[in-house]
């Protein structure tokens, strides 16, 4: 396109992309709604499945979106804290996916089972998603532990994100077989992001594995620190067995062995020893039972819907 | 412990978008090697849908014109009008033109 008068083509680096068409900027063009073809617009029109209990298919949608809710509010703390402007960016990016994971999972357990949804306080606009977020304790949230402690140093980071990905990517992938359509188109999204959040946490293991003596140390060390919390990712809870035996759920059990495989081929990639072998776990934040950094983390995410109930954001 | 470089390398990158036909040069970032300098790309000048390829390539393999040469390379071409095709009488029913 030719410049012409005060548009210069170097002015805006994206112009040549566009045209000049600057539509694409907010919310403009050529967006993908994953629910697109699936859903009406409140997310109610479409019916529990055959032999679903109503109530389980709440619980367990809220299960996954408070393990995503939990997690993309550790990786926003990386937020202007990471070692780089571009990690911090990168950091910011999976938040903000497993963010809207988080939203419309809410979103499904508040259509399936409007009981289910916390009580928000006299007066407030807020929708389903933001009572599960912000007007419930800790004792309310079902995530699992990995999503939960506190952050650590950057290996702790790209540790966790690969762990917490490759097995949510592998639960996500068999999910999007789900006989609930709306589960199954959250997860058909939910596969692209995970899989990209493994490849870029998965090449930072490698990378500080093989980068200086003290890069290595940490991510060994970051590895020591996590590696006991990858059990409870494997414990199937009742909700969750009863969900996968209607096809609407997925066991977490069944993807034990293959998230093992994934881990290990890193490890080899790292030249890492293959760590002890763990004891069989049980359903720990599933059931409500959290680690003391649960509360101070919910108090900073929920502070500001709380102090202003009847806010409009 | 072996010597650590205090900076990553600088790499410049080119973003193709959906309608258009070649990678633009939309900026430059820092990263520890070629392989994590696209993944850098993609997250930070391709996440709000500007396209669907990128190349990245370290800034210190580009050869730039120097500002001092800008007279003798440019502007000799700047009077030559009978450069350019627009001498022609362009038929109506041609498209495209």
């Amino acid at each position: 396109m030719a410049s012409t008068g005060t548009t210069d083509a170097n002015d805006n680096p994206y112009e040549g992309l566009y045209g000049g068409d600057a539509t694409h900027w907010a919310f403009g063009t050529a967006f993908a709604d994953p629910l697109a073809g699936v859903v009406g617009p409140t997310g109610r029109e479409v019916a529990v499945p055959d032999g679903v209990d109503a109530r389980d298919l709440a619980t367990y949608a809220v299960m996954l979106a408070d393990d995503a809710l939990v997690m993309s509010q550790r990786i926003a703390e990386w937020c202007s804290n990471a070692p780089d402007l571009e990690e911090d960016v990168a950091l910011s990016n999976v938040a903000l996916d497993l963010l809207g994971q988080a939203r419309l999972l809410y979103t499904r357990a508040a259509a399936v089972d409007p009981d289910g949804v916390p009580p928000l306080p006299e007066g407030s606009p807020a929708p389903p998603e933001d009572a599960f977020a912000f007007f419930r304790d800790a004792a309310g949230f079902r995530n699992v532990h990995l999503a939960e402690v506190e952050n650590g140093d950057f290996a702790d980071a790209v540790v966790r994100i690969l762990v917490f990905a490759t097995w949510r990517l592998a639960l996500t992938e068999r999910l999007s077989e789900s006989t609930d359509p709306i589960l199954a188109a959250v997860a058909a999204k939910a596969v692209k992001e995970l899989t990209y959040h493994r490849d870029y946490a998965g090449r930072w293991v490698v990378t500080l594995a093989g980068g200086t003596e003290e890069s290595r140390r940490r991510v060994l060390a970051a590895w020591d620190r996590l590696w006991p919390l990858w059990p409870e990712l494997g414990a199937s809870h009742p909700v969750e067995e009863r969900l996968a035996r209607a096809g609407a759920g997925v066991d977490p059990a069944v993807v034990v062995a293959s998230v093992d495989d994934v881990l290990r081929q890193v490890r080899d990639a790292a030249g890492m020893e293959e760590p002890e072998h763990r004891p069989a776990a049980r359903p720990q934040g599933r059931d409500g039972r959290h680690t003391d950094a649960l509360v101070p983390l919910l108090a900073d995410m929920q502070s500001v819907a709380r102090a202003h109930p009847t806010g409009r954001w | 412990m072996s010597e650590i470089r205090a900076e990553w390398p600088l790499y410049e990158v080119f973003v193709r978008g959906k309608r258009g036909l070649n990678h633009v040069h939309v900026g430059s970032l820092h990263a520890p090697d070629d392989a994590m300098a696209l993944r850098h790309a993609r997250d930070v000048y391709t996440r709000r849908n500007e396209g669907v390829s990128l190349w990245v390539v370290r800034s210190d393999a580009i050869t730039a014109s120097s500002p001092d040469e800008k007279d003798p390379l440019f502007a000799p071409s700047g009077d030559k009008v009978y450069r350019h095709p627009t001498f022609y009488e362009i038929p109506e029913n041609v498209p495209h033109m």
